[in-house]
């Protein structure tokens, strides 16, 4: 690859390997044997409880939450990366300015699923991406898989178009490199995380899951 | 007419502008350019649909080039 094709923010970080899509499934392979370590202890271990005390019901029941629990925290963290946050906001004006950039860089459908649900579709090599502004999911493995990315231009004050914009120019000018450079937060099924976002965000997701 | 933009807290801000045919608009706009990698921007110009670039000279024939600044994991 050029150099003038490379992010220039891969090499902020040099340690990490660049991500292409096997390390991508592997990484996802990785989330879900993590998933399953966690899962199966708590629940073999609210089985064996009941075997063995049925009095201990209370413990049992403890551990079911927990086999319950840790998975969903992983999920609703992955989905964060896309919520919208409290933040300084910058002026209406500025954001119209800003959307209006945006707009320029998207055909007429993305402009459209943007404007429902804050999101960006963008087809790359990786998978389906929708793109926030503060972070990406992407979709993968035929809409089945989506990875979690926490992402951003770090100046608070941009309005949120242009944090989008920015996010949009970078995945367009080195896929590989904008996915090393940003953190994976989750990566799981796709249900896993819809059931965690707004109702909008949801259907910019299925769009993504059901992209060619 | 090509146009030269920062992506700012103003949504974006036109920096320069010129013609392929003027060269003092395009000196200015060389300046600016520089004067935005020198700020720590980078500079995108689009290269077709779900397509971008960094070019680190003012592309003088694009239509729209763009100064982002840096992404980082968050």
């Amino acid at each position: 690859m050029a150099a003038g094709e490379v992010l220039p923010e891969v090499a902020g970080v040099s340690w990490r390997a660049r991500m292409d899509a096997r390390r991508l499934r592997t990484l996802g392979r990785l989330w879900t044997l993590t998933t399953v370590a966690h899962v199966v202890p708590f629940l073999a271990a609210a089985v064996a409880l009941e075997l063995l005390q049925p009095l201990a019901f209370p413990v049992a029941l403890a551990c079911l939450a927990h086999a319950w629990i840790i998975p969903e925290l992983y999920a609703h963290r992955g989905a964060n990366v896309v919520k919208s946050r409290p933040r300084r906001s910058a002026d209406d004006d500025a954001e119209r300015t800003a959307l209006g950039l945006l707009g320029d860089l998207v055909d007429h459908d993305a402009r459209e699923l943007h404007a429902r649900s804050g999101l960006v579709l963008e087809r790359g090599r990786l998978g389906t991406w929708l793109v926030g502004e503060a972070g990406a999911l992407l979709v993968t493995d035929g809409g089945r898989r989506v990875a979690c990315w926490c992402v951003r231009v770090n100046v608070p004050e941009l309005p949120s178009g242009d944090r989008t914009a920015h996010l949009l120019l970078a995945l367009r000018a080195d896929e590989e490199g904008f996915a090393t450079v940003a953190n994976l937060a989750f990566s799981g099924a796709r249900w896993r995380v819809r059931r965690r976002l707004p109702a909008a965000m949801r259907n910019a997701l299925d769009a993504a899951g059901s992209s060619p | 007419m090509s146009k030269l933009v920062r992506m700012d807290h103003t949504g974006h801000t036109t920096l320069a502008e010129w013609r392929t045919d003027d060269p003092e608009a395009i000196e200015r706009a060389v300046q600016a350019f520089r004067a935005e990698l020198d700020r720590g921007y980078f500079a995108m110009v689009s290269t077709g649909p779900g397509h971008a670039e960094q070019v680190r000279e003012l592309p003088v024939d694009a239509e729209l080039v763009i100064m982002r600044l840096p992404i980082s994991g968050g």
